[in-house]
């Protein structure tokens, strides 16, 4: 088994790399170190501090440096005699093509993010060229090997997709700590120091319906000559005091929960306390903006602590202070960004004083920066594993060994005595929209709903496409490119605001558009249905995608008395990570898929992609879960052996 | 635990792990010494994890000089003969170790593993040993045991595609999860020989196959007189014999010692490159679950083969107790 046995299948293969990072680190000195000889890698990131625990190529010099780049000069050191060719950019670049992909014998990937994956997955088919995928979070980790019409494809199964909050759950009754960080964040702080055209329902709506937002608008507005001291508590007592207050005097919403406290500044925090709140002129000794911190000018060290009420008034009140005071030139076009200390310490002051008026339990910055960041788990030995695994499966692809392909799960406890735990790949599933030519259908108000609301929340949302052409018949109604004539754009333009009936060939029930990406080579047809209406909890959307392979959604079902608490904004969607349900839902038993998920870290990057459509979303502080095979037996059943 | 804090550049670089593991255990880690003895591929990923992972020390001992076999599945070492010409394995691996976390000192110990007195061993939290032989394991495994300070002991070894690592923590306490509790349990492990002096036909009818044929080669070497590893397929009669020998003194069947996996085992006694990281990657796992008290750790032997890729835990302590 040794090397030298499989040197001709190992020494010719060209193996493209995607990511080069925990995982990438780690794959790309293992298949170094097995003899393969050429080498491709693509990584868009460069180095940051903590990236430095776990990948291991990296040096505190190389900080800001590309990954691809300093990753190869690094396993050049140990393997100087093999060719390793590294591309700072995006996979998702049109250069990387099909046929770019089609140079390959193998695609490794080693990314953090569905959308990536997806688009990898698309060309690797398109390409047909196996694809062997992996992910880690934590303790756990797996690999897959997709070949297409041999084994299911990478959508073939149902992936963790992001999950919807009700909007009151976060504007009205939070009753997790997640809750009160994705309202600091995405409402409070979009508020203060974001874009001020943006929607935003930060403040509730009283019993009567009418928006206490009319009457306190100009709550948040800093008039110049106002005292940053007044103005920050102002703030507080209008979010933590009088928001509540309104929020309180909806009886109905209160009366199977526990009902919250307001809090006010004076009560919090005194006012001689505050006089001595933090000394600005600490701060001022360096002009460097991303060290302003309102920790240091209040002498709060440890970012493991738990802070008080009292401080997390002070941290609150101070960083708003230096927000206006050394940061003012960015207030109105900020977004939240969790390397940015200020913005982590404000938020975590801001969920905490939330949860406190709730009855959550608080948390500390560190906590609160890794629940607001979506940061995942991560750690240089299940990486290294995985790694390893991979290569395994890469040399088996490459002599075409396909009966003793596996997907193998990496456990943090033994499961039947194994914590590495071998299954035999899945078959292609029929259905998959991807990797088959199963039509969707599309559930829609025909008579209300815009082109752009299907090129937006299902044609970019849901079918991960980026360069889409849209057809009815023979009709072009809608195409992205780079080689688009002026006329062609403002046409294209001017039809994403019309109404789907209103075209000359009208979109109306038993339509079929058919739905194009040149660069993933990927095309499906969807049948639209008209429906008139949608329930705007449960399918914020206003519109129902079928056959198309989403885990189905977890939400909770808040109460219906609470319908007048919410918003009306049906753009506005509040949307969480499917794993945090995984206690409280019904499930004691995890299926096998299921455990795939929860292992697919898609998270980081799901969030950072969809920032800016409007979406809010947030990684509950999960624990290390754990799995259960109860069904391991039926899930392993059910699939049909390969050959 | 007892109040010192990590500082910001630590919180900074352990970010992500201490999300995984907690502040707690990192402060543990910190004040972890450990002894790595032996060499090779699978060796080097454990150093590099449990450097990464932010060690208090790490020192080495493998008097050997470095030559080209020894790069093979060992990217500690730099390829170009003029940097590692003339140098043992150890300095050379100290010096690229030392990089890859400042914070942690790495050092290298000159000698024979089997003259250390029990008293060096007592320097160390863990004591991880490869690439040496069976009586060794048993002395060294003697030594920290009869030490006053409980000391961590691991052997790992890696042939062709398959690899072992076998655990003694003695009486070891640790907290573990269960659903929303954190509940303290305790294991208590016993030693190398006494692990390997089970009946074999005292053991699981599904043991792993890969425990039994690893010991045969084992004595085979040793009776044999032979360096770790030191074996080819002209051996293979001669081990095969052996194994036929023990079958019958421990009344198994032949048949569960597939010759097969004998004969890979000699053929090349050497490590396949991509299951290094693999039993580096779960030793690591392993010591940093030993040393943080946090989370249950593997008792006490565990087995990885790529040709059906699974890697799996086997308790030889259960067996044996009423002995
Ligand atoms: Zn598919």
């Amino acid at each position: 088994m040794a090397t030298q046995k499989h040197s001709p299948a190992i020494k010719g293969a060209k193996v493209l790399m995607v990511g080069a990072g925990g995982i990438g680190c780690e794959l790309l000195k293992t298949l170094a170190l097995s003899g393969f000889q050429d080498i491709h890698i693509i990584d868009m990131d460069t180095i940051e501090v903590s990236n430095l625990n776990r990948q291991f190529l990296f040096r505190q010099s190389h900080v800001g440096q590309s990954k691809a780049k300093v990753a190869r000069d690094a396993v050049l050191k140990f393997r100087p005699h093999i060719s390793i060719t590294p591309y700072h950019a995006n996979v998702k670049d049109p250069n990387f093509n099909v046929e770019f992909f089609k140079e390959f014998n193998v695609v490794l990937n080693g990314l953090d993010n569905l959308d990536a994956r997806r688009h990898v997955n698309r060309l690797c088919l398109a390409a047909d060229v196996p694809l062997i995928e992996s992910g880690t979070t934590g303790f756990l980790g797996q690999v897959t090997v997709h070949v297409k019409g041999r084994t299911e494809c990478y959508e073939c199964q149902p992936k963790p997709a992001p999950k919807t909050y009700p909007v009151c759950t976060i504007t009205s009754t939070p009753s997790k700590f997640v809750h009160c960080i994705v309202w600091a964040k995405e409402l409070l702080f979009a508020k203060l120091f974001g874009d001020k055209s943006q929607a935003n329902d930060l403040n509730v709506r009283s019993s009567d319906g009418a928006s206490s937002s009319e009457q306190a608008e100009d709550v948040f507005e800093h008039r110049k000559d106002e005292d940053i001291e007044q103005y920050g508590r102002k703030i507080y007592d209008h979010v933590f005091g009088y928001n509540i207050e309104v929020a309180l005097s909806n009886e109905e919403t209160w009366k199977n929960r526990n009902r919250p406290k307001p809090i006010y500044s004076k009560d919090a925090m005194p006012n001689d306390i505050s006089q001595q709140n933090g000394n600005v002129e600490k701060n001022g000794a360096t002009n460097d903006l991303s060290s302003v911190s309102a920790m240091a000018s209040l002498g709060l060290k440890n970012p493991q602590d738990v802070w008080s009420l009292m401080e997390n008034s002070r941290v609150f009140l101070e960083a708003l202070k230096l927000f206006f005071m050394k940061r003012g030139k960015e207030i109105g076009n900020m977004t939240f960004d969790k390397d940015d200390q200020l913005a982590v310490e404000f938020v975590t002051a801001a969920a905490n004083i939330r949860a406190t008026a709730f009855g959550i339990p608080l948390h500390s910055l560190f906590e609160a920066k890794g629940i607001a960041g979506n940061i995942v788990h991560a750690v240089a030995t299940t990486n290294a594993i995985i790694a390893g695994l991979i290569v395994i499966e890469t040399i088996k692809v490459l002599q075409n060994d396909t009966k003793n392909y596996r997907m193998t799960y990496c456990l943090e406890h033994p499961t039947k005595k194994m914590l590495l735990m071998p299954v035999e790949p899945f078959e292609p599933n029929k259905s998959c929209y991807v990797c088959s030519e199963t039509p969707l259908s599309l559930e829609i108000n025909t008579n209300r709903a815009k082109l752009r609301d299907i090129v937006e929340k299902i044609v970019k949302a849901k079918l991960g496409m980026n360069f889409p052409i849209i057809m009815h018949g023979l009709a072009l109604l809608y195409e992205v490119g780079e080689d688009l004539d002026e006329v062609m754009k403002k046409n294209y333009a001017a039809n994403l605001d019309k109404v789907l009936c209103e075209f000359p060939s009208p979109v109306t029930s038993g339509t079929m558009l058919s739905i194009e990406d040149l660069q993933q080579e990927l095309s499906c047809n969807i049948n639209i249905k008209h429906r008139e209406e949608f329930d705007e909890e449960k399918e914020p959307d206003g519109m129902v995608l079928s056959g198309w392979t989403e885990a189905t959604s977890v939400v909770k079902d808040d109460k219906k008395s609470n319908a007048n608490a919410g918003s009306t904004s049906s753009a506005s969607q509040l949307e969480a990570e499917k794993n945090n349900e995984i206690e409280s839902g019904t499930g004691k038993k995890r299926k096998l898929s299921e455990v795939s998920e929860a292992v697919n870290p898609d998270i980081s990057s799901v969030a950072g992609d969809t920032r800016s459509q409007g979406k809010l979303e947030v990684l509950d502080d999960d624990e290390d879960d754990i799995f259960m095979f109860d069904d391991w037996e039926s899930a392993t059943n059910k699939k049909k052996r390969l050959q | 635990m007892d109040g010192e804090e990590l500082t910001e550049q630590e919180t900074a670089l352990y970010d992500r792990q201490i999300r995984v593991w907690g502040a707690d255990a990192q402060r543990r880690l910190s004040k972890a010494h450990i002894l790595v003895c032996g060499i090779n591929g699978t060796t080097a990923e454990f150093c590099k994890n449990i450097v990464l992972a932010g060690v208090g020390s790490l020192t080495l001992v493998d008097d050997r000089v470095a030559t080209e076999e020894a790069l093979s599945a060992n990217f500690l070492i730099p390829s170009d003969e003029n940097v590692y010409g003339g140098k043992t394995l150890t300095e050379l691996c100290r010096d690229s170790l030392k990089d890859f976390n400042p914070m942690v000192r790495v050092s290298v110990e000159k000698g024979d593993l089997s003259n250390f007195g029990g008293e060096f061993y007592g320097n160390f939290d863990v004591v991880v040993i490869s690439c040496c032989s069976l009586s060794t394991k048993k002395l060294i495994n003697e030594k920290c045991r009869k030490l006053s300070k409980r000391v961590a002991f691991y052997t790992v070894d890696c042939r062709d595609s398959c690899g072992e690592i076998f655990v003694d923590l003695q009486l070891h306490k640790f907290s573990k999860q269960k659903l929303e509790e954190t509940i303290e349990c305790q294991h208590n492990y016993p030693s190398f020989e006494e692990s390997i002096s089970v009946p074999w036909n005292a053991l699981p009818r599904r043991m792993s196959k890969l425990y039994f044929a690893m010991r045969v080669i084992e004595r085979f070497e040793e009776a044999e007189q032979r360096k770790p590893g030191e074996v080819s397929i002209a051996d293979l009669p001669g081990v095969l014999k052996l194994k036929n020998e023990f079958c019958e003194a421990q009344s198994l069947k032949e048949s569960h010692i597939p010759d097969a996996l004998l004969e890979r085992l000699v053929t090349d006694p050497r490590e396949f490159p991509p299951v290094c990281p693999i039993i580096g990657g779960i030793l690591g796992q392993e010591v940093i679950k030993a040393i943080s008290g946090k989370g249950e750790p593997l008792k006490n032997f565990f087995f990885f083969d790529v040709m059906d890729g699974k890697g799996i835990t086997e308790d030889l302590s259960n067996a044996n107790t009423g002995s």
